[in-house]
């Protein structure tokens, strides 16, 4: 049984992380982040822009498709800072969505849809559905073929970033074998995108409607690399969530920290109570751990076996430590907590998606059981 | 860092591999500590002092102490792979765990020649045994409170009072003392001193200690107008704390300069499983049960934390936003992670989990029920848990103190 894990962070990491710690504070003060909750869009376009300039969507893909040639590893610093400043934007689902063409699209699609989300065009995934099973293989949704078209049916949820996406990759059955499409959004039909009530008011997610819809059999990705892809995208995504939680995770405990060392009762600070005092030191304990797991997890991706394992632990470990430390939060701003102008609901509710997508802590537990005991 | 080749320090790492697989003792026929807190009999003792005498004269420990003191005089990097062999071969555990943790790298740090002359080598070839006087019968946690008294005499020291929980006290030579030369300083902290005081004088009488498991490994120390020479004061009176403080850094790893090899034996992880393999719940093993294999996995995950914490807080960017943090969780993150690995052991075994060391029918003959109760050596040694968190909240965390 092998107990020791492997971390290292490369020179390019420790650039990007130095960059993004000064960026992603400066262009999103919560005041912001506030103002941005009851944006229809969600996210400022200039800040977009500027991203896109700093090469960070193509920080993933390969140079001759226009990107940085870097992988994920080097996304990790990037969105962890997002997290922490709970930026808002379809970074992260134009980076999945890139990797579903980089792993599982026919070369004609690499070099068509990769250049030009390198650079900034927004595409996103739409794997989940109303089952809300985390198994991508999981899938309802139909794709049948008619002549040189496919007719799709079925509805799609937690589409992320759908309004503002160019592309939007879904897995359907076709046949009945999974099966992964592109859909140009300007051949989907207004009413067919509804946007979904969501916990985290910072982002904007939607719910895809397939029914009636058609697209060309080039749509399709290459059918010989979809469970691959699935799987990679799982992997994947729970690696950048990750990311995000840690972040979300520092930040929280921070901002709890201030109150602690600034509110008084009872003619003390109330951060010399060890009734707070140890909880938010466990909450912090439990930060630095799933950091570790966290760049352990971006250190070790590519290895086949090993990135998985890390990968599961990383996003076990943020999810148990987000949610402890962002409930916490609450709890220890007493009634301050309870009121909407206390930031600490915007990290709980945060936890709570970050959690509820691709996989909770148990769940990534039970699949390590299978694949350690 | 290491100037040493690739190829010398693969050659060293095949040396010593060869060298532990040739010398590691078999088990003996008696029980062996897992602990330097858990000898409580001479057979242990002896048994342990030859183990790492044997050790050190092969070169495997203080490979990075100066070479005129006793040690090898390498780099840091060599005695590394040593104690990586020493771990690998799953010897005994090292015996004079305060000589070669604190009190050693704490002399080389701040003695003068003489004592690092007089006390160095015979540390590392456990001739001299040495241990700890920090915490006093009324004065557990608050150690800055200590109140045994060392007054000046002539040429010598007077000490009167009481320490408790001395680890290895009734085999020890000298022993690290936190004493309180001024009882009227301005505060606290500036009344003690620090002295490296010889055990084998009249007046210290050592009383074994009985732990919760029946066994011994501590003593409670009695000074009665006990006269050690005025050389034995470490720096200047009135720098006990700052001593001390610098001890305790040692203790806790935060600070490098160990000899080497290990003073815990670890509990194999490989063994829980083998224990839940074993272990029936409802007539399947435990390992089955979808709840124990949550755990299990969660212990996993958790022994890997400690060792990624651990190599992360060598990476400067990934660990400079608070850089003591690190460092200053680390005992009390493995001392509980043991704790609740033992304690869970006992939970898989249903009603086995009443059993006990000596029991034939004892899972692993009760070595986790032993383990669970001596495990609270670890949580409440050293600064208990509880303390740890007030540590870690007003030195990482910046908050108030309580």
């Amino acid at each position: 049984m092998e107990l020791r894990g492997a971390i290292g962070f490369s020179e390019e990491q420790a650039d990007l992380l130095d960059v993004a710690v000064n960026f992603c504070r400066d262009k999103s003060p919560v005041d912001k982040v506030r103002t941005l909750l009851t944006d229809e869009l969600g996210y400022d376009p200039a800040v977009w822009s500027e991203i896109a300039e700093l090469g960070w969507l193509g920080i993933a893909i390969p140079e001759e498709f226009g990107g940085v040639g870097l992988g994920l590893a080097e996304v990790v610093p990037v969105v962890e800072q997002m997290g922490r400043n709970l930026m808002a934007g379809p970074f992260v689902s134009t980076t999945l969505a890139a990797q579903a063409i980089l792993v599982g699209g026919t070369d004609s699609q690499k070099a068509d849809l990769l250049p030009a989300m390198a650079s900034g065009t927004a595409a996103t995934l739409a794997l989940s559905e109303d089952h809300a099973d985390w198994d991508l293989g999981h899938i309802d949704c139909a794709a049948f073929a008619d002549g040189d078209a496919l007719q799709l049916s079925g509805t799609k949820t937690f589409v992320t970033d759908a309004a503002s996406a160019e592309w939007i990759i879904a897995s359907v059955n076709l046949d009945s074998a999974p099966a992964l499409i592109v859909i140009n959004r300007s051949t989907v039909p207004d009413g067919a995108i509804r946007r979904e009530t969501v916990i985290d008011e910072t982002r904007r997610s939607y719910q895809l409607c397939l029914d009636g819809l058609s697209v060309p059999k080039t749509s399709l990705l290459d059918s010989s690399k979809t469970a691959e892809t699935l799987a990679h995208l799982h992997l994947a995504s729970n690696l950048l969530l990750s990311a995000e939680m840690c972040g979300g995770t520092a930040s929280v405990i921070d901002y709890t920290v201030d109150y602690l060392q600034t509110r008084k009762q009872f003619g003390k600070m109330i951060g010399s109570y060890q009734a707070l005092k140890h909880p938010i030191v466990d909450a912090h304990v439990g930060y630095e751990k799933a950091r570790s797991h966290l760049y352990s997890a971006a250190y070790t991706f590519t290895q086949q076996g090993e990135g998985e394992i890390a990968t599961r632990m990383a996003k076990s470990t943020a999810s148990d430590a987000f949610s402890f430390a962002a409930d916490r939060a609450i709890q220890f701003h007493g009634g301050f907590g309870f009121t909407y102008d206390c930031d600490a609901q915007l990290y709980r509710r945060r936890a709570i998606w970050c959690e509820a997508m691709q996989g909770d802590g148990a769940y990534h537990r039970k699949k390590l059981a299978d694949l350690l005991l | 860092m290491a100037n040493a080749s690739e190829q010398e320090l693969k050659d060293y790492r095949e040396e010593a591999a060869a060298w532990f697989k040739e010398n590691t003792p078999a088990e003996p026929d008696f029980m062996m500590p897992l602990t330097f807190m858990e000898v409580g009999t001479d057979q242990q003792f002896n048994f342990l002092r030859d183990w790492q005498n044997k050790v050190w004269e092969a070169g495997y420990l203080g490979a990075a102490w100066p070479k005129q003191y006793g040690g090898g005089g390498l780099e840091q990097v060599f005695q590394n792979i040593a104690t990586d062999e020493m771990r690998k071969a799953n010897g005994p555990i090292m015996l004079n765990a305060i000589g070669i943790n604190w009190a050693g790298p704490l002399i080389l740090d701040m003695g003068s020649d003489e004592e690092k002359e007089r006390y160095i080598k015979r540390i590392l070839s456990a001739e001299d045994i040495w241990c700890q006087g920090f915490s006093e019968p009324e004065n557990g946690s608050d150690l800055g409170n200590a109140q045994l008294k060392a007054v000046r005499e002539g040429d010598e020291w007077v000490l009167n009072g009481s320490k408790i929980w001395t680890t290895q006290g009734n085999y020890a030579k000298y022993m690290i003392l936190l004493a309180r030369t001024n009882p009227d300083a301005e505060n606290k902290y500036k009344g003690l001193s620090f002295f490296l005081s010889p055990m084998d004088v009249p007046g210290i009488e050592t009383v074994p200690i009985r732990k919760l498991t029946g066994e011994y490994g501590f003593t409670q120390t009695f000074f009665t107008d006990a006269r050690i020479p005025a050389d034995c004061l470490m720096g200047e009176e009135g720098q006990g704390w700052l001593i001390a403080m610098r001890t305790l850094e040692y203790e806790r790893g935060a600070r490098a300069g160990q000899a080497g090899g290990y003073i815990i034996t670890m509990p194999d992880a490989a063994e829980i499983f083998d224990l839940a393999k074993d272990a029936k719940r409802g007539g399947a093993p435990a390992i089955d049960d979808p709840l124990i294999r949550d755990e299990l996995v969660k212990f996993l995950i958790e022994a890997r934390s400690m060792d990624l914490c651990h190599k992360r807080s060598r990476i400067g960017p990934l660990s400079q936003d608070k850089p003591m943090s690190l460092p200053l969780m680390s005992k009390l993150v493995s001392s509980e992670f043991y704790r609740e690995l033992n304690q869970f052991a006992l939970s898989i075994q249903g009603t086995k989990a009443a059993y006990y060391v000596g029991e034939p029918d004892a899972h692993d003959d009760g070595v986790w029920q032993r383990g669970y109760l001596n495990a609270f050596s670890a949580t409440i040694g050293g600064g208990t848990s509880q303390i740890q968190r007030n540590i870690i909240g007003e030195h990482v965390l910046g908050l108030p103190k309580s």
